[in-house]
């Protein structure tokens, strides 16, 4: 933070372990936030009922609910971004109205939102010391100072050059600089929602270690994740919330993932994903064969083959070239060489319209930026694959057509809403995603192809997803899966592709699927299918 | 009038698959309705045909061009070359007239030559790649220099304009200007074709979300290109009604107008964004302005009022929106 003379502080150390004095009305020593009965309503919908939360001093807590369960609005009460209705804050055993969010900041509590919000075109250390810019004092700026104090506090993380503009770092070095900005400010309370959402493997095991080192700092941490491997490696305890109210605290030694999971669903999810293919009903007969893709210049052809009644699966790090693959495939990017193959019979795709004829659909993996039409109606976002069967002769939509494939597909896959009319932008993300995929199966789709299927959707959904993924599958249609998240990778694939650089570097069936096997060949460690053999042996 | 919108209301209701578009022309209406209803009482001259007939006349024409901007609009684009185009489609179709050519054929060729603008407009918005804001606004100035180069500089007189070209701009059926009629026949076909037909709803997907829609199949930058040219088109359309109605080409006619256009537009829903906006609202928004600037005159209120009050009305009308919009949320 700028003081008045324009000079930063670091993060200091002092202020975390000064106040540490028993209070006398039931507050222990160790808590260093406490959220007591605290309720809100935005309208008529009520977020939080009465809620309370205790962050113990040094700790990783983890908050996990289903979305809808107030985690965020929780969030944004301690971080000053909107007020109680009820209820008591106290930091460090003294009542703090907490009013704005410069005013959390001020208390040294720092929020880490989900979405990446940076000043693209600024660099690294205007975007860190943004807060401190703008109370600053002198009429001009002095670059070399703001370049030497942001650079002390990002050497804390990682060593990023601060005079970079945030738009040439990559994703998981942004959220970096996320955390470096709300760190900035004497942090006692680091709140982190979904850090890892948009992160591969390997980035997110950086930032755990990161993480880890801010806790042994003295920093308490309050961590928002939908992962429950992430949650068991690397939180002290846990906390669920469900429909706006507290459930239950439990140190994470104490509890298993599933009694996390059916506490945030409030019922047993028996299976987590459905069951795969069994060995007996295996067929080689092929749904899709590529062969001899190549879709950079220069590289070479890539080929593989989807069978009937399987869910293959394709794993590698982003940006190794997954989801630009089957793109290629489907005609949404230019292609180099290759052939396609659908059901034995050769198929011409330049165009994705031509894909989509032969019954090739892809969804894309980032629903709000090139999924879903967020202001228009269920039933139009529904309908925009395939207009010229909603056509009549004088080229006019015929609604009624529109409204019964709408009204049929939301029924068949469960989506809660008011109604085909109702805006998508109002749904949950769960059933906006169940949308998207209504979409891809009005054109009854010989292949579907989806790009991280449950990205930002909460458990119920995501395994509801799940099960039509599979049901799909048993009715014969080829289903491909592209996942960042290797759980779902494995819990649901009967045969995982590993992508590198571009290249298949490993393919792995459903007896060899482990975490560690598609990490080594995605990183590159191991790349033959006979090392994986042996990778897995080893794990 | 009242009349009028009234009955074309409840077409709108039911399954109109843009509520809020009839949440804001219901709001329109009712605006109007009251301003309406004070004016009767504040002016004699108010609640008469010829006041009426005289306010639908000041902005059919123009409600012509704001039917190809409002389809600009929801699907992200804007023009701002639309009053110059106005003008050229005249001053290329006057200049033809007086070089020989029967007035038709010369309306049919400064049509095209508008459509033609709008299709330069469209390659260097998706082949080259820039904005349409940008690529409009040079449109504009280059357009406007082109009508001045064709005239010199010095309005075409067309007084030798054949009675029968003559009688679109300024004859009428019994009361009724042929005017008028045109401009609802205009509005009537592209409202219902953008409702209803699948080329336009094309155009909502690739306003709403572009990426969206071309991975749904759709050729965003084809519908962008075609819509480019229909504002165009409908705007050298306009010019050459106006050639008619006034019997003149003046090489500086319409400079401005694109701005009344998008204000029009947009008081009536359409959003800049892209993805929102009806054809109905925009010609309300179109009819909202031109009862205030009836009423101003009524009321003897200096014309030099006028511009700042109706920029005051699209403020309002915006900030409304942005209220409505942001309280939904």
């Amino acid at each position: 933070m700028l003081d008045r003379t324009g000079r930063v502080r670091a993060p200091s150390t002092r202020a975390i372990s000064s106040i540490s004095t028993l209070q006398g009305d039931g507050v222990t020593a160790a808590a260093i936030l406490e959220i007591r009965d605290i309720s809100k309503s935005f309208g008529a919908i009520k977020a939080l009922t009465g809620v309370d939360f205790t962050l113990q001093r040094g700790e990783i807590h983890a908050l996990c609910g289903e979305n809808g369960a107030g985690k965020s609005t929780l969030m944004n009460i301690i971080a000053g971004i909107v007020q109680p209705d009820e209820g008591a804050i106290r930091l460090e055993g003294k009542n703090v109205t907490i009013t704005s969010p410069s005013a959390a900041q001020r208390l040294g509590i720092g929020l880490v939102h989900q979405e990446i919000a940076l000043c693209q075109d600024a660099t690294v250390a205007e975007n860190i010391l943004m807060a401190a810019i703008n109370n600053r004092r002198a009429p001009l700026m002095n670059f070399r100072r703001l370049y030497a104090d942001a650079q002390k506090i990002m050497d804390l993380l990682a060593p990023i050059p601060v005079e970079t503009p945030v738009a040439d770092l990559s994703i998981s070095n942004q959220q970096l600089v996320e955390i470096a900005k709300a760190l900035t400010l004497e942090c006692r309370v680091l709140m982190l929602d979904e850090p890892t959402a948009a992160l591969t493997e390997t980035e997110a095991q950086r930032l755990f270690a990161i993480v880890r080192d801010l806790k042994a700092r003295g920093i308490s941490i309050i961590y928002i994740s939908h992962r429950m491997a992430e949650i068991f490696s690397l939180c002290d305890r846990v906390t669920v919330f469900r429909d706006g109210r507290y459930v239950a605290t439990d140190p994470i030694a104490s509890v298993t993932p599933n009694d996390v999971v059916r506490k945030m669903v409030g019922r047993e999810i028996t299976r987590l994903y459905p069951q795969k293919l069994s060995p007996e009903r295996r067929t080689d007969r092929p749904v899709l064969s590529v062969e001899n893709l190549s879709y950079r210049q220069g590289s070479a052809g890539v080929g593989f083959t989807l069978r009937a009644g399987e869910i293959l699966g394709i794993g590698g790090l982003i940006g190794a070239g997954r989801s630009e693959m089957v793109q290629t495939v489907c005609g949404l990017c230019p292609k180099v060489s290759g052939s396609v193959e659908l059901n034995g019979e050769p198929v011409s795709i330049r165009t994705y319209s031509d894909a989509v004829r032969a019954g090739l659909v892809y969804l894309s993996e980032d629903r709000k930026a090139s999924g879903l039409f967020l202001d228009l109606s269920v039933a139009s976002n529904i309908s925009a694959l395939d207009l010229r069967k909603l056509t009549t002769p004088l080229g006019l939509l015929d609604r009624r057509a529109e409204a019964k494939q709408a009204t049929d597909l939301v029924e068949r896959h469960g989506v809660r809403m008011g109604g085909i009319e109702t805006q998508v932008s109002t749904l949950s993300g769960g059933n906006q995603q169940k949308v998207a995929i209504a979409r891809l199966l009005s054109v009854g789709p010989k292949v579907v192809i989806l790009d991280e299927p449950t990205r930002g959707v909460d458990v119920g959904a995501k395994v509801e997803i799940h099960r039509l993924l599979r049901d799909l599958a048993e009715r014969g249609v080829g289903v491909i899966v592209i996942s960042s998240e290797l759980p779902e990778l494995i819990g649901l694939s009967d045969r995982v592709l590993v992508i590198r650089e571009g290249a298949i570097v490993g393919e792995l069936g459903a007896d060899e699927l482990t975490e560690e096997a598609i990490m080594l060949l995605a990183s590159g460690v191991r790349q033959q299918r006979s090392n994986a053999r042996q990778v897995q042996n080893v794990a | 009038m009242e009349a009028e919108i009234k009955a074309s209301a409840p077409g709108l209701g039911g399954r109109n698959w843009l509520r809020l578009g009839s949440m804001r022309e219901a709001g329109l209406i009712a605006i109007m309705l009251a301003l309406c209803l004070a004016m009767t009482f504040a002016s004699p001259h108010f609640l008469t045909w010829g006041n009426f007939r005289a306010m639908l006349m000041s902005f059919s024409i123009e409600g012509i061009v704001v039917v190809g901007m409002t389809i600009l609009l929801i699907v992200g684009g804007i023009d701002l070359s639309v009053g110059s185009v106005v003008c050229f489609s005249m001053v290329v179709s006057g200049a033809l007239f007086l070089m020989g050519l029967d007035p038709w054929t010369a309306s049919l060729i400064g049509i095209g030559a508008s459509a033609l603008i709008g299709a330069v407009m469209g390659f260097f918005v998706t082949v080259i790649g820039l904005n349409h804001f940008i690529t409009s606004l040079a449109a504009m100035v280059i357009v406007r220099g082109l009508c001045l180069v064709i005239t010199k500089g010095t309005p075409l007189s067309l007084f030798t304009l054949p009675p029968g070209f003559k009688a679109i701009g300024q004859g009428s059926f019994g009361n009724v200007p042929y005017v008028i009629v045109i401009f609802v026949v205009v509005v009537a076909i592209f409202d219902f074709l953008l409702r209803r037909a699948t080329a336009f709803r094309k155009v909502f997907y690739t306003g709403s979300n572009e990426k969206a829609a071309q991975f749904s199949g759709i050729k965003t930058k084809q519908v962008k290109f075609w819509v480019t040219v229909l504002c165009s088109t409908l705007a050298g359309f306009a010019g050459v009604i106006y050639m008619s109605r006034f019997g003149a080409a003046t090489p500086t006619f319409g400079a401005g107008m694109e701005l009344n256009i998008i204000a029009a537009a947009v008081i009536g829903g359409a959003s800049l964004n892209g993805g929102s906006g009806t054809i109905f609202g925009a010609i309300l928004g179109m009819a909202l302005l031109s009862v205030v600037t009836s009423s101003l005159i009524l009321l003897d209120v200096s014309v030099y009022w006028q511009d700042m009050i109706k920029g005051c009305i699209l403020l309002a009308a915006v900030s409304i929106d942005h209220f409505l919009h942001r309280r939904k949320s």
